[in-house]
């Protein structure tokens, strides 16, 4: 009998834990849409801050430049490498082209780009707003009358929403340019080959479905950083949390949305 | 100016404020003191509307600031200005950006008149020269300064201080004093601070009151305070590790640890 109660009493133990896990995810959930919301309700109205959104692009897009436009190159100049690898066991080397070019606009410029972001700024925003919590700052904010959602996430949101796109047509130009540059010097192919294989078959379809993608990851990036942040608790600590978990969390998004928004869009 | 009616807030299952009631009439300076944890904080940041209560009401100038929405209550918030504990500069700005924030944000000026009418601020709390500098290169004492310069830049009616001396050396800390003080000559403002130093509570209030667990245990004058019948009262201001709210926080921690 006493054995049958205690058992009892750790499945009744581990449900509660669960429970209390999935309560607290869902309404972790709902603070997220709740601030995106609140978000939207303040982009709309007066004063903007034109500063601080343009401050924030600079974070979010132009200094992100060089490390996107590495990993773009190189994941370009390794996708030529390995599709002709195999596209010549059945001689379709032509197509390296094609591969190269619907691979990069449609799924890994995007993908990749955010996922950088994502390490890059999305972690320096939850960082920044963070601190700005802990010490504080924010409930100044809130002193000095002035909303620190419109003040501090508004900005964030658009730079993110602006940005990811256009670094992704960035990531998928030099994307296609670092394939042909290897198709061209190591694996002996034809340049205007290469080039035509690549516009024949790229649609206008591939390019914005991915332009779509970048800018859902770079709501969800800017997203989850300034959530993370803005309600970071618990000090120094708090802050690195916050900052670990912003990555952890914006990166599993972006994956899983990416999976959705392919089936849905093609 | 300031009237507070069966305020309550929890968090979590944490019953922090158990219904506080407190008035504040107009020109006075009124000083919270209570124990860390006792809720001062959470106190002093309904009066301004950064939380919000779970019942009670809060009445700032006869207007229930507790039933308005987010932009009301920033025009509300325009009445105040608040002194943080840390100062809360904020470190991506100025000095004087920091003391003008306000003024950009709510008046029509040009930056060349906000650093001239920063600088004024400064001067005000004592400070010349500083207006170029980063937050991170003052001293504490500097930066609480700066603090209160930015808290009084759009001419507030009311000035919040969250433990003013905290964190100060006691010469830095009375210059502190000082400063609450001739701001209240000066501009003629009601003020609220909170505190657990009695040496800073007694130089600048008119009344203080004790909160203790979430409600007010008395309101007095400082003289009322120093006679105190109220065995908690009494053991708090005299700072001693024996008495009542000892025994409290020893039950407290009995019952905790029992469970």
């Amino acid at each position: 009998m006493e054995l049958k109660g205690q058992g009892a009493g750790y499945v009744t133990d581990l449900l509660e834990v669960l429970g209390d896990w999935i309560m607290e995810g869902i309404e972790e959930i709902g603070k997220v849409i709740l601030l995106f919301f609140k978000a939207l309700v303040w982009a709309f109205q007066p004063p903007f801050f034109l500063r601080n959104t343009i401050k924030q692009m600079l974070e979010v897009g132009v200094h992100s430049i060089p490390v996107v436009l590495i990993t773009a190159t190189f994941t370009g100049m390794v996708l030529a490498l390995q599709t002709h690898t195999g596209f010549q066991r059945f001689n379709a080397e032509s197509l390296v082209g094609t591969v190269v070019a619907l691979s990069m606009t449609r799924e890994l410029g995007p993908v990749l780009t955010g996922l950088i972001v994502a390490g890059r700024a999305g972690s320096a925003m939850a960082a920044e707003l963070g601190t700005m919590r802990v010490t504080e700052q924010i409930d100044a904010l809130y002193t000095l009358a002035t909303n620190p959602i419109k003040y501090l996430v508004v900005p964030r949101l658009i730079a993110g929403l602006v940005m990811l796109p256009v670094m992704t047509v960035l990531s998928d130009i030099v994307g296609i340019y670092g394939g042909l540059f290897v198709s061209v010097t190591i694996l002996d192919a034809n340049r205007t080959v290469y080039l035509r294989r690549t516009w024949d078959y790229l649609t206008f379809n591939d390019i914005y479905s991915g332009l779509l993608k970048a800018a859902v990851f770079g709501l969800i990036i800017s997203l989850i950083g300034c959530y993370k942040g803005f309600y970071t608790q618990g000090g120094a600590e708090g802050v690195g949390k916050a900052t670990t978990g912003s990555v952890v969390i914006s990166s599993m998004l972006i994956l899983i949305s990416d999976y959705f928004l392919t089936a849905i869009l093609f | 100016m300031i009237k507070i009616v069966e305020l309550k807030k929890s968090f979590r299952n944490n019953q922090v404020l158990q219904g506080v009631d407190l008035e504040i009439q107009e020109g006075e300076s009124m000083v919270v003191i209570g124990g860390s944890g006792s809720g001062k904080s959470v106190l002093i940041k309904h009066i301004i509307g950064i939380l919000r209560p779970d019942t009670g009401r809060i009445y700032v100038a006869g207007e229930d600031i507790t039933q308005l929405n987010e932009q009301d209550l920033n025009s509300v918030r325009k009445k105040f200005g608040m002194l943080f504990q840390a100062a809360a500069l904020f470190d991506s700005l100025s000095v004087w950006e920091n003391v003008g924030f306000g003024l950009k944000q709510h008046t029509g000026l040009s930056d060349q008149e906000i650093r001239e009418k920063a600088r004024e601020k400064l001067a005000m709390v004592g400070l010349y020269d500083v207006e170029d500098l980063r937050p991170s290169e003052l001293s504490g004492g500097m930066q609480k300064r700066v603090g209160l310069a930015r808290a009084i830049a759009l001419e507030p009616q009311i000035l919040l201080y969250d433990e003013p001396t905290t964190g100060l050396d006691p010469i830095n800390a009375d210059m502190i004093n000082n400063l609450i003080i001739g701001m209240r000559e000066k501009l003629n403002v009601t003020s609220v601070a909170i505190t657990h130093d009695m040496v800073s509570a007694y130089k600048i209030a008119d009344r203080i009151a004790m909160l203790y667990k979430g409600k007010i245990l008395q309101v007095g004058t400082p003289r009322e305070i120093q006679n105190t019948d109220n065995p908690f009262v009494r053991q708090f201001i005299s700072g001693s590790a024996v008495g009542p709210i000892t025994e409290d926080l020893e039950k407290e921690l009995m019952e905790r640890s029992a469970k």
